[in-house]
């Protein structure tokens, strides 16, 4: 009876699992579900009283939903086979930004066994812990740092030392850990290995928050830059995308969306698709249309030819007076970040006030793929391949889109395109759930590219309001911030599927606007947003948490309800804010004839910012002068440089820039010529994989500087594809890009995805300033825009 | 439908679809290929690229009626992880991809181009590669694995 149970599971494992997935269970001889919920591991023995699972240790490694498997259990993160290979579980995904490959070394490092002996398994609600959404340049800090998979690690690794000394009556300290093989230091012959400790049976310990983590200068696989190895696979064309899931009796399903933002269906005319070839079902669930049949291609022609009336939209804001339009909106949801309250009495005072508006657009995740999913929903079961960033996220709003029990639903994840936040990922596994569900097959979905484009969750548009008084010596002495973002959905949580258009669709609906006004004081700091500019001194509660010198601040932040689908795009207000900050600082630094660096560097008062911002200069061989730079023609080439700085959410990750751009005044058109970034992200993982995070962080930062910005007209999405909506081709003039790594092993992990585009847009905004003295305070930057500046410049 | 014969990376597939079927399609759906890919199905990123007589094309937006018995080269038909294409080798070796849903457009546009200019200058390079995405911005570890593989291709 058991055997036949087990043959079962086995072989709907087998439906289901990756192949190397699947290798890791016959390892370990079972399900990872069955093992994980089996009792009686081998090694309770040396569970010592009192030293695993203290309440304090527990603290450190609370969270994820009831059911997934429990963080502060070893069994959740490291499995170790009778042959010695590892396998580590991480809740934290591979988007492309190459994670995975810094986590594999993260567990060689710890356990002390050779990188190519570590399979790591992600985000699959069967295996994998839950860490929520793999997002915000968390991974790094949320892995790496006292807890989570790299003190499962460790703890690991001292269970089996301890494990060891006890086997071969040495004591722990003399022994040492190489390989997998733990022997004595003065008898090599003394010795035993990790299969043969544990393999394949459970450790039944807690993560051990005083487990002893490597130190970086014992470092050898850690620290260096370990190639991908998932790069063999994607340039042959054998790597498994989402896309190419394709699962026994598989259909494809196509969705019919609105033609206006608001509209509603009125009917659908099943009809007009009667007899197409190939056609299973026309989908409707309340404002959701869908189709499936036989293959793709009927599919998108069925899909395209349905007949459906739509109510008209609910009528979109003028995209020429947006910014106007909302900071103007009425009510608000409004946020003090910081406020000395003494900032008016401080501007009136001041011996000069400088004030500028700055605008950012919203911007698209514009995936170089249009999102795809493959669900099989039959019965009360649900299997969902899926590219979301949260897999138990996703579990929980599939199941409520689908009407069934969380438990029921199985999301795995697998690889998307390239999404930098929340692009079309969540939306089609819905679409792809609900037509899967209407047929009871497994239902193959991939938006086409409008539809990914014209309905995905936009980064944010901002209108920032910037002043600052200067004292008689050109000195800051207050800096106040006031923006308006509009925001409407989002992530969709473990509970809010109609964050997104098809949960809308379904019937769901998205968070509430809730309005407030006037915000509450803050009362501790946070700059997750870095709404409030590096120079400020950042003091909340008596304490000075910013990154500078300037005591009198505010920095005030009105969400208001947008129009548009909003969530996050990589450095997602960060970036926005920054370029407020950044250029604004310019401003004040050319208004008092300073040097830039210079000017930055004596209001800054962290050492780490201060650091970053001066190892840039070095390398741009900056050469301290005022901006601008004297013209020596108002017509032609002319070319300049700039600087910008974030200490992102204030201690995640520090970056300062140098952009040098050639301006030509005749056309407008800006050519970024180099790029010198310098970077502390904390210690470095793996320098390759941070270096191509930078270069690409650079380029993307400014394709959306100078070409990215959504459109619309009086009703509908006017950007949907990539003749309208512009960005970089991969064979644009490329500028010379240099990254400067600062190595930090002595503090925390930091994100890294983040740091470099998050101050691109000012830098080059500056650079252009330099070259021609025209200000330019909206992105992107494009050629009409630019001459439009030159036109207004002195 | 109607029989087409399709000569794929060197094989010969006769297979019963509707003629009208864009090829991306055929070779992703009927013959399980993971290489080419859909981007955009407008022929404007360039993911579904596939080399038919020596030309980068656009398979989304190429029925594949009009490539019935003419040899297709797909990302799998250059080269494998075993024994990859100086092009696929040059971009492992300057670990020249993020995310790498733009790898295949990437590789055979220039696969095309360099088979009849190997020793390309960058300009050159660039201008190849003008009509191709990547949202990752892998630009500068891509243009160098093409410049790379090129010098390799042209001994």
């Amino acid at each position: 009876m058991r055997a036949k149970t087990r043959k079962k599971s086995q072989a709907a494992d087998k439906a289901t699992l990756t192949p190397d997935a699947l290798a890791a269970l016959r390892r370990a001889g079972m399900s990872r579900r069955s093992f994980l919920k089996s009792t009686g591991g081998l090694i309770v023995s040396f569970s010592v009283a009192g030293m695993y699972g203290t309440a304090q240790g527990q603290d450190n490694f609370a969270g994820g939903i009831p059911g997934s498997p429990p963080l502060n259990e070893l069994d959740s993160w490291i499995a170790i086979a009778a042959d010695g290979s590892v396998t580590a579980y991480t809740g934290k995904c591979e988007l492309g930004q190459g994670i995975s490959t810094a986590q594999a070394q993260l567990v060689a490092e710890e356990l002390a066994v050779p990188f190519s002996r570590v399979n790591l398994i992600y985000c699959d609600t069967a295996m994998t812990p839950d860490q929520g959404v793999t997002s915000g340049s968390q991974s790094h800090p949320a892995n790496f740092n006292r807890s989570n998979l790299a003190q499962a690690g460790a703890t690991a690794r001292e269970a089996l030392v301890q494990l060891a000394s006890k086997q071969l009556g040495v004591p722990a300290d003399q022994l040492g850990v190489k390989d997998g093989v733990i022997s004595a230091k003065s008898d090599p012959s003394k010795k035993v290995s990790y299969g043969q400790l544990v393999g394949g049976k459970k450790f039944d310990l807690k993560l051990d928050s005083n487990a002893k983590r490597k130190s970086p200068s014992e470092w050898t696989v850690l620290g260096q830059p370990v190639p991908r190895p998932d790069l063999p696979a994607l340039v042959t064309g054998e790597f498994e995308f989402v896309h190419n899931v394709r699962v026994p009796g598989m259909l494809h399903g196509m969705v019919v969306r609105p033609p206006a933002v608001g509209a509603t269906v009125v009917s659908v005319d099943e009809s007009s698709v009667q007899g197409m070839p190939g056609l299973v079902k026309v989908v409707v669930k309340k404002d959701f249309v869908g189709v499936v049949a036989e293959k793709r291609w009927q599919a998108m022609q069925a899909a395209n030819k349905l007949k459906v009336a739509w109510t008209h939209g609910a009528g979109l804001p003028s995209h020429a007076n947006f910014y106007d339009y909302v900071r103007n909106q009425k009510p608000t949801r409004d946020t003090l970040l910081v406020n000395s309250k003494d900032v008016e009495q401080k501007l009136a005072e001041a011996a000069t006030v400088v004030k500028a508006t700055y605008r950012h657009p919203y911007q698209m995740h514009g995936s170089m793929g249009s999102s795809c999913a493959v669900a099989d929903v039959r019965g009360d079961k649900a299997t969902i391949w899926s590219p979301t960033q949260g897999v138990w996220h996703q579990r929980g709003t599939s199941a409520m889109i689908l009407g069934l029990k969380p438990e029921d639903v199985r999301i795995i994840f697998r690889r998307g395109s390239g999404c930098y936040g929340i692009n079309g990922a969540d939306t089609v596994t819905y679409d792809a759930a609900l037509l899967s569900q209407a047929v009871g097959k497994p239902v193959r979905v991939q938006l086409t590219r409008k539809e990914e484009m014209a309905w995905e969750n936009y980064g944010f548009a901002f209108v920032m309001d910037e002043r600052a008084g200067l004292d008689a010596q050109g000195n800051i002495v207050a800096w106040d911030h006031e923006a308006w973002s509009p925001v409407l959905g989002g992530r969709p949580g473990y509970n809010t599927p109609g964050n997104v258009i098809t949960g809308l669709l379904a019937g769901f609906q998205p968070e509430p606007f809730r309005p407030r006004s006037p915000s509450p004081e803050p009362t501790s700091f946070n700059n997750n947003s870095n709404a409030v500019p590096s120079y400020v001194a950042g003091q909340v509660g008596g304490a000075l948490r910013g990154t500078g010198t300037i005591k009198s601040e505010r920095a005030l932040i009105h969400n208001t309800p947008s129009p548009f689908w909003t969530g996050p795009l990589r450095s997602p207000a960060r970036l926005q804010n920054t370029f407020a900050h950044e250029g604004f600082m310019d401003e004040l630094a050319a208004r008092v004839k300073a040097d830039p660096v210079e000017y930055r560097l004596r209001h800054l008062s962290d050492p780490r910012l201060i650091d970053v911002v001066k190892a840039a200069a070095k390398t741009a061989n900056w050469d301290p002068r005022p901006s601008p730079n004297p013209r020596k023609s108002k017509t032609g080439a002319v070319t300049g440089r700039g600087v910008a700085c974030v200490a992102y959410e204030r201690d995640n990750g520090f970056s300062a820039m140098v952009a040098e751009v050639e301006v030509n005044q005749d056309t407008g058109k800006v050519t970024v010529k180099r790029i010198v970034l310098a970077n502390d992200s904390g210690p470095i993982s793996n320098p390759d994989g941070l270096r191509n995070q930078i270069e690409g962080g650079t380029l993307q930062g400014m394709s959306r500087a100078l070409m990215e910005e959504v459109t619309w007209d009086d009703q509908k999405i006017t950007s949907f594809d990539w003749r309208t909506y512009h960005t970089l081709p991969l064979g644009f003039d490329v500028p010379k890009i240099e990254a400067v790594l600062l190595n930090r092993p002595d503090q925390p992990a930091c994100g890294a995805g983040e740091t470099a585009i998050t101050v691109v847009a000012a830098a080059i905004g500056n650079a252009i300033f330099d070259a021609t003295g025209a200000r330019i305070r909206q992105v992107p930057f494009t050629p009409e825009r630019v001459k439009a500046a030159l036109s207004e410049a002195v | 439908m109607s029989a087409i014969t399709l000569k794929v990376n060197g094989r010969t597939h006769t297979l019963d679809v509707d003629p009208t079927t864009p090829l991306l399609y055929v070779l992703s759906d009927e013959l399980e290929l993971r290489g080419a890919k859909f981007g955009c199905g407008l022929g404007q990123c360039g993911a579904c690229t596939v080399i038919v007589k020596g030309q980068a094309i656009r398979s989304c937006i190429t029925p594949v009626e009009t490539v019935d018995r003419a040899e297709i080269t797909t990302l799998e038909g250059l080269g494998t992880i075993q024994k990859p294409h100086p092009i696929q080798k040059a971009f492992i070796e300057e670990g020249a991809a993020q995310c790498g849903f733009c790898l295949n457009a990437v590789i055979m546009t220039a696969k095309a181009f360099l088979d009849k200019k190997p020793k390309a200058s960058e300009e050159e390079i660039q201008l190849a590669l003008s009509g191709v995405l990547c949202r990752c911005f892998t630009n500068v570890r891509m243009l160098r694995a093409i410049k790379k593989a090129g010098q390799e291709m042209a001994r």
